[in-house]
């Protein structure tokens, strides 16, 4: 057994891809070896800003003999083809064949023994294939060669062992060497095990395991964050991208000016998270920033990192000050003097400015006005501004602060605290997990800027493909979906949509139905994958979309519960047999007799009691149903269906549904029929499965 | 050269200058032309086109109208000088001969912290794009690392390393001032003192943002535009590359002066960027096509 260290030592590779590329590494090169039938023990991969590397254990040091069986012609076939046949399997003569025998007579079989290889050459094979078919995000070409990489790849590292596999990718030759830090350790290290490996790269301040790196980071982070009685604000995307910025961390704390903590914290943390990289600090006491931070080097520096430290306090007061700039700046500006310049950002191509989506938003969100319960004027005036911000000096620095330095704008102008938090909450919620608006005027905007962008997508054909999907419609999509079913909104989604979709640009009716239709079914999609998170059934699901008119979100989950509930019990699982045997018999029979059994079932030409039983037990459930319905009592409507349980069992049970008399047979299919129309005013059974 | 590198802003040109030229790179002049970055400088532009190999540093002075502050904010200038390196190839060592230019200018790596973080590179004017990362120190980004992929629209044969280092704000860094107008520029004036960045370039800034934002005439730059855009056909037909490029990065300029006027909508800033691609990818393709920009074996063939 041997073990294979390989490590591919290259310039800056960008943070967010270092962690893919390793598992891509690994995945790449363990089923190429599996392919090869060389099996291995444990994988572990892993990366640092210089290097993706893969340690594997357990390799066999050859791969395993084969031998192949390949059939030839049959005994007493022409010369020519028998030759033919051992020259392909590089065989002398017949005799080195074994004879086979089928129902046909005999045949040759050739044996071809193939000696497994070393386990090194099927690596040295291996890997340059996995370099150069390797798949970056972005790759490149430098100096005069032609591999791709992400950045130069300067070595290889690549041992079996301890022994050094012998390839070459494009003039780079495998090795045992590597280098360490890029300043603390720039010198060769020669490593041929991994445990020498890790051990040297220490030494060199390298920190191989991303984990460990992370640990280290925050270790020291709350370590400074304690002593000075604050408390970090957790942020694990951040500390996962740091640590694919540094091979050998350390934390440092640094003071901003006072003066800036005037300054929304938002955008303070934004500022130093996304441009700096820096955590923020908070007091536990009063719950408010620090004016600290944290920040992590790639260094030991040899004054204990003052000079690093200033540089840092003088990059971020420098950084603080054109927010503080841009703060003052942009309420000298009223909101809603800006809603002009939303003429120079263009929405999208075909769907106008975002003045002009703007302009489409304002009647929707009245109208869902009346169904939130909302007041008119704070919705007018939350729909009118929600944009505004996005022509701020703050916003145009910092695009992630949208909505939320809007409704700080607002609240300084002193406009109402509902018309604020509509335009933060407007774009609510991103997601499965985002806090959803729950007060009537954010719903209500919420709303109407989710449905305009999805129908004005529809209408000019740019709707998400497969995994593409560049404007997060899937999203859109399911943040109506939330709004609507947690704020319990009753509303019929197809009119909405078509009072959205009349507002596009250009829109035509033929073009704006097919659009509607093919969005709602997009809203079906999407709602079971809700529900499915949920744990609903996606065929019940299916089986309420089916019916007609289905677009009220609130009424088709409850049906969809109902459903559910139902189907968990006897009755219902009973029930749905019943309906399938009727289905079944009812498409034999139509096919047959070349027409539909949808006449009504008359009494004189039943005999028997379980059929007039049935009948009657129909008729009284249909009313029940009927009457269940129209209130919405879906439970109601369960449990009247619940009651031909019995009666379509008799049924089957003591009646020949395919009597001699034809007229008969007919009344009996048409009674058939009754069960289906009736089960289907619920729900469309045919949908479910089981 | 002595210990103390000169820390003043002139200071910091000559020892660049000096590090690279040790280096072999030709030592140009700065391009007598307005033009927005280092880049547009045809001994980037269109030495990074073709199979012969070229090392150049120069200073460009680099005019962004619409950065314009009228000289009140102490950070942002219409017009700022980049240090511009290309080496093609890209050598093997590129990144330590760039550290090692940090240490000559007195960033020592021992007590900062120097970073290489992904940033990649595209001019949608210029029909180019490369990978490569900013360059930080201690948190602040001193320069732009690029190896460019493709100008013009077309692959690049050989791969140049591109070093671009935003010399203000270096100079801020190493004298440690927030307030670029009070950089040491260098001289001496007659009280003994040196020159600042606001002595030399203070009025020019007030004036220029003027001109940029209220004065530039948009009628005769819309004009001009067109000129040097049917001047650059023009000349792309007399296989004349050098020439013609000039009147791209003029008609490039142009096109700032009017963004910054105001005068160009949205929809129609694409379509110009779009015209000025166009004139940059018919320069390269003649410049692939003339005796710098293309191998001489080709020629005896």
């Amino acid at each position: 057994m041997a073990d294979l260290l390989l490590e591919l030592f290259s310039e800056e590779i960008p943070a967010r891809m270092q962690v893919d590329a390793a598992r891509q590494l690994d995945s790449a090169v363990s089923k190429k070896l599996k392919d090869a039938g060389v099996e291995v023990e444990s994988a572990k991969h892993f990366s640092t800003p210089r290097r993706i590397g893969l340690y594997l254990t357990g390799l066999p040091k050859e791969q395993p003999d084969v031998s192949e069986e390949r059939k030839g012609p049959r005994v007493g076939a022409p010369e020519k083809a028998i030759e033919g046949f051992l020259r392909s399997a590089g065989l002398e003569n017949v005799d080195a064949c074994e004879t086979r025998s089928d129902k046909k007579g005999e045949f040759y079989v050739a044996v071809i023994e193939k000696k497994g290889r070393k386990t090194a050459d099927v690596i040295a094979e291996i890997v340059p294939e996995v370099i150069r078919g390797f798949h970056w995000p972005k790759s490149m070409r430098w100096g005069t060669g032609s591999l791709r990489w992400v950045r130069p790849l300067h070595s290889i590292l690549c041992t079996l062992d301890g022994k050094v596999v012998e390839f070459e990718v494009e003039g780079i030759q495998s090795g045992e060497l590597t280098h360490g830090h890029r300043f603390h350790g720039p010198e060769e290290i020669k490593a041929a095990t991994f445990e020498k490996y890790t051990e040297r790269l220490k030494d060199s301040h390298v920190i191989l395991e991303r984990v460990e790196r992370k640990d280290i980071i925050w270790n020291e982070a709350t370590h400074f964050s304690e002593s000075a009685r604050l408390e970090l604000v957790r942020d694990d995307a951040l500390l996962e991208e740091v640590a694919g910025l540094v091979e050998w961390p350390m934390a440092l704390m640094g003071t901003f000016d006072e003066a800036f903590l005037e300054v929304p914290e938002e955008v303070l943390v934004t500022a130093m998270r996304s441009h700096q990289k820096y955590f923020a600090l908070r007091d536990p006491k009063t719950g408010k920033l620090a004016n600290r931070f944290i920040f992590v080097t790639n260094l030991e520096p040899e004054d204990g990192g003052s000079a690093i430290t200033a540089g840092n306090e003088r990059v971020l007061n420098a950084r603080l000050a054109d927010a503080k700039f841009f703060w003052d700046q942009d309420r000298k500006v009223k909101l809603e003097t800006r809603i002009e310049k939303l003429k120079d950002i263009v929405f999208y191509d075909k769907l106008g400015t975002v003045y002009d989506k703007v302009q489409r938003l304002k009647p929707l969100a009245v109208e869902l006005a009346a169904v939130t319960g909302a007041n008119v004027k704070p919705t007018e005036q939350a729909v009118a501004l929600a944009k505004a911000d996005l022509v701020t000096d703050m916003v145009y620095e910092f695009p992630e602060l949208q909505g939320i330095m809007g409704r700080y704008y607002a609240l300084a102008e002193g406009l109402d605290e509902s018309v604020g938090d509509a335009i933060r909450d407007h774009y609510a919620p991103q997601g499965p997990a985002d806090r959803c608006p729950s007060s009537p005027v954010s719903i209500s905007v919420a709303l109407a800027d989710k449905i305009d962008t999805l129908i004005g997508f529809w209408q000019i054909d740019e709707k998400p493909t497969g995994s593409r999907d560049p404007f997060a419609l899937r999203r859109a999509a399911l943040g109506v979906i939330r709004l609507i079913l947690e704020n319990e909104l009753r509303i019929n989604l197809v009119d909405r949509i078509m009072y959205a979709g009349r507002q596009i640009p250009n829109s035509q009716a033929t073009k704006l139905d097919a659009a509607a239709d093919d969005l709602l079914s997009f809203f079906a999609d999407r709602l079971k994958v809700y529900l499915r998170d949920k744990g609903a059934r996606h065929d019940l699901i299916d089986a309420v979309f089916a019916l007609p008119k289905q677009d009220d979100l609130v009424a088709i989950v409850a049906r969809v519960e109902a459903l559910g509930a139902f189907l968990d019990t006897d009755d219902g699982k009973n029930l749905l047999a019943g309906y399938k045997r009727a289905v079944n018999i009812l498409r034999i029979e139509e096919k047959k007799d070349k027409t539909s059994f949808d006449a009504k079932p008359q009494k004189k030409l039943m005999s028997e009691a379980a059929e007039k039983e049935l009948a009657d037990a129909i008729a009284e459930a249909n009313k029940a149903i009927t009457a269940s319905l129209k209130v919405e009592n879906y439970k109601g409507a369960m449990a009247a269906v619940a009651h031909l349980r019995a009666p379509v069992d008799s049924f089957f049970d003591d009646v020949k549904v395919n009597d001699k008399d034809k007229d008969v047979r007919a009344n009996r299919l048409n009674l058939l029929n009754q069960i289906r129309a009736s089960l289907e005013g619920v729900a469309d059974f045919s949908k479910i499965e089981g | 050269m002595t210990d103390a590198p000169d820390r003043s802003f002139q200071g910091l040109i000559l020892t660049l200058q000096q590090y690279w030229a040790a280096q072999g790179c030709v030592i140009l002049q700065p391009y007598d032309m307005e033009m927005g970055a280092g880049t547009f400088h045809p001994a980037t532009t269109l030495r990074a086109l073709g199979p012969k190999p070229w090392n150049a540093a120069f200073v460009q002075p680099s005019r962004r109208p619409t950065d314009g502050r009228y000289g009140e904010n102490p950070n942002r200038f219409q017009h700022y000088y980049q240090f511009q390196v290309i080496l093609k190839p890209s050598p093997e060592n590129i990144q330590q001969l760039y550290l090692d230019s940090l240490a000559a200018l007195g960033i020592d790596w021992r007590n900062h912290d120097i970073r290489f973080v992904e940033d990649d590179w595209e001019s949608p004017t210029l029909g180019a794009w490369g990978l490569g990362w900013e360059v930080w120190c201690d948190g602040m980004e001193v320069s732009q690392f690029t190896y460019f992929q493709q100008v013009g629209g077309f692959d690049v044969e050989l791969v140049s390393g591109e070093l671009t280092y935003g010399l203000e704000r270096l100079a801020m860094y190493v004298q440690g001032t927030d307030n670029g107008f009070d950089l040491e520029f260098g001289g001496k004036k007659p009280d003994g003192k040196p020159f600042t960045y606001g002595d030399v370039f203070h009025q020019s800034e007030v004036e220029f943002s003027a001109y940029n934002f209220e004065h530039a005439d948009t009628d005769t730059l819309f004009q001009h535009f067109k000129d040097h855009e049917a001047e650059c056909a023009k000349l792309l037909e007399a296989k004349l590359p050098l020439p013609a490029y000039d009147q791209c990065i003029k008609a490039s300029h142009c096109f700032n002066l009017l963004d910054a006027r105001g005068v160009i909508s949205v929809t129609e800033r694409q379509a110009y960027i779009g015209r000025v691609r166009e004139l940059s990818k018919g320069c390269c393709a003649a410049w692939l096509d003339s005796p710098q920009g293309r191998s001489d074996k080709q020629e005896d063939a």
